[in-house]
C-alpha cells in the first residue's frame, strides 16, 4: 500500500479535474464541494506519508522507478526526503486553505478555476516526488500553465500583463534549464555508457569544473527566476498582486520555494564546486535582495504588493542560509520555507478578505480596524509578528538557525542579512499601525463584519502551525536534518574528488560528419 | 546511353500500389462527380481511398524495396511520410467539407485535386531518382495552385493561387537548374549513384555538384517555406480556404522535408559547406518566422508565420543529420501534423464573419461562447508553443537533444530562445480566448460528425504523442536507415 503514496498523492488532484470535467459548470456548489473534498484527501494522504516517514532514515523514501520513455532513459521514479515532505505538506495544506478561501470570492467560471487549482496542486507536488530530472522538468512547465490562468482570468486589473510577464519569465530560465539538462543527459551518457534522467545516478558522476560552471549557470537561472533573486524579481510583484488571493498564496507559499528547491536538490549536490565558486556572487544578491525588498516593502501604499515585496526580502534570507553550506544554516533555510509558506500564506488570505469586505488593498483606505474586526486584527497581529520573526513564533526558529549558521561561514553576510529582520519589523509594524490601530478615519471601515467561521476554519490552521513550529521545531527539523546532512556529504565528497582529481579531463561530444569536435568546456 | 532492356516485370509495381490506389480513386470521383449530384459518396469514395492507401502502405513496413530501376525505393523511411500524408488528407477532408459548404464552394473536383496531390507526395517520399522526386513535386504541386485558389469570387485566394503558382514555378525552375548542373557534374540523377562515386565526384567536379546541390536545397526551401525563400506563405496561407492552409502548412512541407532530408541527410551529406548553410537557415527561419509572428494581428498569418518558424526547428535536426536526427524530425512532423491541423480545425469552425479575415482578438468570449472549442484550442496552441506534456514538448526535446548530443549546443540554445518567443504570440490567442471577458458575437458553431472526428483525433493524437511517446518513437525509430 504504501509504495504507491507518492503516485496516489501527485495525481489524485487530477483524479479530481477529471471529475470536475463531468459537472456542469452551472452547479457550481458540487463543484466546490468535489473540488473540497478532493483538496482534503490529498491533504490526508500527504498526512500518511508524513506518518509513515522515517525519520532515522537517510536517503529517498517511497521510491518508485518505473521505465517511461526507455528510449531516451526516461524513468518514472519518484521518492521523497524530509525537505520534500515537508513542501508537500506545505503545498497540501495551502491548496486546500487557499480553496476555502476562494468560496465566495470566484463567482466566474468557477469549475475551471478550481480545476486550474487542482492542476496546479499535482504539478507542485509533481516537482517535489519526481527523481528523475526529465519528469522533474515536465511537472516544473506543467505547472506554469494553471498559474498562467488563475493569474490571467481571475486576476486584478492588470492581470494579462501580470500573467505574460510570469510565464515569459519563468520560461525563459526553463528553456536554457532544457539545454542544460540535455546536456546533462549526454555528458552522463559519454561517462556511464547509458542514457538515463535518474537524479540520484548524476550525483553518481563526476563533472568537470568548466562545464559544471556553464550547467551550474543554467539551472541557477532558472531556479533564481523562481526564487525571485534580485534583479531577476521583477516578475513577482506584478503577478502577486494581480493574482486573486488563491493564487497568490499558492504562488508565494509553494511556487518559490521551487527555486530553493530546485538549488537544494539539484544545484548543490550535482555542482558543488560551481556553487563554492558562484557562492559570494549569489550570497551578495540575496544580501541585496534581503534589503532591496526590505526597503521597497516599506513605501507600498498596497497592502498586497507590501507583502509581495516583503517576499522577496525573506526568500532573500533563505537564500543566504542555503549558500552558507552548512547544517545549521540549510536547516533553518527549509524550515524558513515552510515558515514563509505559512506566514506570507496567512497574510495573503487575510489581505483577501478584507479585499473581500472592502474592496481595496491600499492602506490609506484602513485604519482602526482593531475596533471593529477584533478577532481579525488579533490573528493579523499575530501573523505579521511571526513574518518578523517574533521569538516564540515559526519565524524565528529559521531565521535564528539561518542567521547562526551564516554567521559561522561570513560574519559580514550574517551581519547584513539581519538587517533585513529589522528592517521587516519596521515595514510590518508600521502597516500594522496604519491598518488596525488609530481611529476609525473611513466610516466603510465602522461597520466591516468580523471574521466568520468560514474564515477561521482557513486561518486557525495556520495560526496552530505558527506557535507549534515556535514553540517545538524538532519534529520538522529531526526530518529536515538526515536530508540535509546527505546534500553537505554530497557537497564535502565532490569537494574531495575535485582537490584529487579525479575528475573527466575533457568531455568531447562526437558531430556525425566524423569530426571530432571537443567541446572546451574543462576550464580548470 | 546504355541500353536499358525493360522488361514489364522488373518495374515492380506493387511497390507504387499505394499511389496507383490513390490515383485510380481520384480519377474515380472525377467520374462519379459527373455523374452524381451527391457529394457525401464522393466524400466516402476518397475516404475510403485513403483508407486503402494507408492499409496498403503500411503492409510494407519493415519490407525495404527498391524497383524501378533504381528510381523508387519503399523503405520505412518513406511510408512513415506516407502515414503523414493520409493522415493529413484525411482528415483535411474530413474538416473542409463544412467549410466548403458554409462558403459555397463546395465542388467534386477539390477531392479529386486532394488525392492527386497527395499521390504527389507520396511519391516524392519514396523516390530516390532527382527527376521521380521532380515528377512528385510537380504532381503535389499543380493541384495545390488549384486549390489555393478554390474560392474564385474571392479575390484574395485568386491571389493566393496567382501568387503560390508563380512561386511554385520559380522554385520550380531553380529545382530543374539544380538537378541539370548535377546531372552534368555526376552523370546521373539517381541518389544512390551519386553517393557511391561521391568521392570521386568531390575532386572532379565539385563546384557544378555544389552549385546544383544548392539550386536544390533553394528550390526545396521555396517549398518548406524556409527563410528567406519564404515571402510567398504570409499571402497564400492567409488567401487560401482555411482547411486548404491546414493542408498546406502540414503536407506538402512534410513532403518537402521528405526530399531534403533523402537529398542531404542521406545523399549530400558529405559536403561540409552544407551544413554552415542549412544550420543558417535554421536559425533564419526559426528566427525570422517566430519575430514575425509576434506582429501578425490575423490569426492565419500568424500561424503561416508560425509554420515557417516550424519549419527552423525540423531544419535543425537536418544540420544534425544522424539516424537521431532523421527520427526526431519525423517524430516532430507526425507530431506537428496532429496538433496544427487541429488548431486550424477550430479556426476554421469559428472564422465565420468573414473569409481569411478572423483577427486575434476576434477570439475574445469563445471561452465562454464555447468552451469545449477554448479548451482544444487552448490545448493545440500549447502544444505549437511547446509545453508539456504535449507532443509539442517531446518533438523539440527530441530535436533540441540531437542537436545538442551532435554537438551543436548553440543551434538548440537558439531553438529553445525561439520557442520562447513562440509562447508570446501563441498565448495572445490564449489571452484573446481565456482573459478577456468582453464577449463578441460569434455564429453559432456547426458541429457536424467529422468536424467532432477531427477534434478528437488531433488532441488524442496531440496528447498521446506527449504522454506515451514511446510506441512511436520506436516506429521513427525502426531500420530509417536502409537506403544506399
Amino acid at each position: 500500500m504504501n509504495i504507491d503514496i507518492l503516485t496516489a498523492l501527485t495525481f489524485f488532484p487530477l483524479v479530481g479535474v477529471f471529475l470536475l470535467l463531468f459537472v456542469p459548470s452551472s452547479r457550481t456548489d458540487t463543484i466546490k464541494g468535489i473540488a473540497l473534498i478532493i483538496a482534503f484527501v490529498s491533504f490526508l494522504l500527504s498526512v500518511i506519508a508524513y506518518s509513515l516517514f522515517d525519520t532515522v532514515a537517510s536517503g529517498m523514501q517511497f521510491e518508485i522507478n518505473l521505465p517511461w520513455i526507455s528510449d531516451f532513459g526516461i524513468n518514472y521514479h519518484l521518492g521523497i526526503d524530509g525537505i520534500s515532505l515537508l513542501l508537500i505538506m506545505l503545498t497540501t495544506i495551502l491548496v486546500l486553505l487557499a480553496l476555502i478561501s476562494s468560496w465566495t470570492a470566484i463567482r466566474t467560471s468557477v469549475k475551471g478555476y478550481y480545476s486550474a487549482l487542482l492542476l496546479l496542486e499535482t504539478g507542485m507536488l509533481g516537482v517535489f516526488v519526481s527523481l528523475d530530472l526529465f519528469l522533474f522538468y515536465l511537472f516544473w512547465e506543467v505547472m506554469l500553465i494553471p498559474m498562467y490562468f488563475l493569474i490571467g482570468v481571475w486576476g486584478g486589473p492588470r492581470r494579462i500583463y501580470a500573467a505574460i510577464k510570469f510565464i515569459l519569465f519563468t520560461m525563459f530560465g526553463s528553456v536554457l534549464m532544457l539545454v542544460a539538462l540535455l546536456y546533462l543527459f549526454f555528458m552522463y551518457y559519454n561517462y556511464s555508457g547509458e542514457y538515463s534522467f535518474d537524479l540520484l545516478r548524476f550525483y553518481q558522476m563526476p563533472i568537470p569544473l568548466g562545464a559544471q560552471t556553464y550547467i551550474f549557470l543554467a539551472f541557477a537561472l532558472a531556479f533564481a527566476i523562481k526564487v525571485p533573486l534580485w534583479p531577476l524579481h521583477t516578475w513577482l510583484p506584478d503577478a502577486h498582486v494581480e493574482a486573486p488571493t488563491a493564487g497568490s498564496v499558492i504562488l508565494a507559499g509553494v511556487l518559490l520555494k521551487m527555486g530553493i528547491y530546485g538549488f537544494l536538490r539539484i544545484c548543490l549536490p550535482l555542482f558543488p564546486e560551481a556553487t563554492l565558486r558562484f557562492m559570494p556572487f549569489i550570497s551578495i544578491l540575496a544580501i541585496i535582495g534581503i534589503i532591496y525588498g526590505a526597503l521597497v516593502s516599506m513605501v507600498q501604499r498596497d497592502i498586497k504588493s507590501l507583502v509581495a515585496y516583503s517576499s522577496i526580502s525573506h526568500l532573500g534570507l533563505v537564500m543566504l542560509g542555503i549558500m552558507a553550506l552548512n547544517v545549521q544554516a540549510i536547516d533553518g533555510a527549509v524550515l524558513q520555507m515552510i515558515n514563509h509558506g505559512i506566514s506570507t500564506g496567512a497574510l495573503f488570505l487575510m489581505v483577501g478578505m478584507i479585499y473581500e469586505r472592502r474592496h481595496t488593498r491600499m492602506i490609506a483606505d484602513f485604519g482602526g480596524l482593531a475596533k471593529s474586526m477584533p478577532v481579525f486584527s488579533t490573528f493579523f497581529m499575530i501573523v505579521a509578528l511571526s513574518s518578523i520573526g517574533l521569538p516564540l513564533t515559526n519565524g524565528f526558529v529559521g531565521e535564528f538557525l539561518i542567521l547562526l549558521g551564516t554567521f559561522k561561514t561570513n560574519h559580514i553576510y550574517a551581519i547584513l542579512g539581519a538587517t533585513g529582520i529589522i528592517l521587516s519589523a519596521c515595514y510590518m509594524l508600521w502597516m500594522l499601525q496604519r491598518v488596525l490601530f488609530g481611529k476609525i478615519s473611513n466610516v466603510a471601515n465602522e461597520n466591516l463584519h468580523d471574521i466568520y467561521d468560514r474564515e477561521k476554519l482557513v486561518l486557525v490552521p495556520l495560526i496552530i502551525l505558527i506557535f507549534w513550529i515556535g514553540v517545538y521545531p524538532n519534529p520538522f527539523l529531526r526530518r529536515i536534518e538526515p536530508a540535509v546532512m546527505n546534500i553537505l556529504k554530497r557537497v564535502e565528497q565532490s569537494q574531495k574528488r575535485v582537490i584529487e582529481k579525479k575528475a573527466i579531463p575533457e568531455f568531447s561530444l562526437m558531430r556525425n560528419n566524423g569530426r571530432n569536435y571537443s567541446l572546451k568546456i574543462d576550464g580548470g | 546511353m546504355q541500353n536499358i532492356d525493360i522488361k514489364f516485370a522488373s518495374l515492380n509495381l506493387g511497390l507504387i500500389s499505394p499511389e496507383m490506389v490513390l490515383l485510380v480513386g481520384g480519377i474515380l470521383i472525377l467520374i462519379l462527380g459527373g455523374l452524381f449530384k451527391q457529394r457525401a459518396i464522393i466524400v466516402y469514395t476518397a475516404l475510403v481511398t485513403l483508407l486503402g492507401g494507408l492499409i496498403l502502405s503500411i503492409g510494407a513496413w519493415n519490407n525495404p524495396e527498391s524497383g524501378f530501376y533504381g528510381m523508387v525505393q519503399v523503405d520505412n523511411f518513406s511510408i512513415f511520410f506516407k502515414i503523414i500524408f493520409i493522415l493529413a488528407s484525411s482528415l483535411t477532408l474530413l474538416m473542409a467539407r463544412q467549410y466548403l459548404i458554409r462558403w459555397d464552394i463546395e465542388r467534386f473536383e477539390f477531392y479529386s485535386l486532394l488525392l492527386f496531390s497527395t499521390v504527389g507526395m507520396m511519391t516524392m517520399a519514396s523516390s530516390v531518382d532527382l527527376i521521380v522526386i521532380f515528377l512528385g513535386l510537380e504532381i503535389m504541386s499543380v493541384p495545390l495552385y488549384v486549390m489555393a485558389g478554390f474560392a474564385r469570387r474571392d479575390p484574395l485566394s485568386n491571389e493566393a493561387g496567382i501568387k503560390y503558382f508563380i512561386m511554385g514555378a520559380f522554385a520550380t525552375g531553380f529545382l530543374l537548374y539544380g538537378i541539370a548542373l548535377i546531372y552534368g557534374a555526376s552523370g546521373t540523377t539517381n541518389l544512390r549513384q551519386i553517393v557511391a562515386d561521391f568521392g570521386f565526384l568531390q575532386t572532379h567536379s565539385a563546384l557544378p555538384l555544389y552549385i546544383g546541390a544548392g539550386l536544390v536545397l533553394v528550390g526545396f526551401g521555396f517549398k518548406v517555406a524556409a527563410v528567406p525563400f519564404h515571402m510567398w506563405v504570409p499571402d497564400v496561407y492567409q488567401g487560401a480556404p482555411t482547411p486548404i492552409t491546414a493542408f498546406f502548412s502540414v503536407a506538402p512541407k512534410a513532403a518537402g522535408f521528405a526530399s531534403l532530408f533523402r537529398i542531404f541527410a542521406f545523399g549530400f551529406s558529405g559536403i561540409p559547406e552544407m551544413t554552415s548553410l542549412l544550420w543558417l537557415l535554421a536559425i533564419l527561419t526559426m528566427s525570422v518566422g517566430n519575430i514575425l509572428a509576434l506582429y501578425q494581428d490575423n490569426i492565419k498569418r500568424m500561424l503561416a508565420y508560425s509554420s515557417i518558424a516550424h519549419a527552423g526547428y525540423i531544419l535543425i535536426a537536418l544540420t544534425v543529420k544522424g539516424e537521431g536526427a532523421v527520427s526526431a524530425a519525423l517524430y516532430y512532423l507526425l507530431a506537428y501534423t496532429f496538433f496544427n491541423l487541429g488548431a486550424f480545425t477550430i479556426v476554421t469552425m469559428v472564422d465565420s464573419r468573414a473569409r481569411s479575415q478572423a483577427l486575434i482578438h476576434e477570439m475574445r468570449g469563445l471561452s465562454i461562447r464555447h468552451p469545449y472549442l477554448a479548451a482544444l484550442l487552448a490545448l493545440f496552441l500549447l502544444a505549437l508553443a511547446g509545453f508539456p506534456p504535449t507532443a509539442g514538448f517531446l518533438g523539440k526535446f527530441y530535436i533540441f537533444s540531437e542537436a545538442v548530443k551532435g554537438g551543436y549546443i548553440w543551434l538548440a540554445i537558439i531553438g529553445v530562445i525561439n520557442s520562447l518567443v513562440s509562447v508570446y504570440y501563441y498565448l495572445r490567442i490564449v489571452v484573446a480566448a481565456y482573459f478577456d471577458q468582453r464577449e463578441t458575437e460569434f455564429q453559432p458553431v456547426t458541429y457536424t460528425p467529422a468536424l467532432r472526428l477531427v477534434l478528437f483525433i488531433t488532441a488524442a493524437g496531440t496528447l498521446i504523442l506527449g504522454l506515451w511517446p514511446q510506441y512511436f518513437l520506436h516506429l521513427t525509430r525502426i531500420n530509417m536507415f536502409p537506403f544506399i
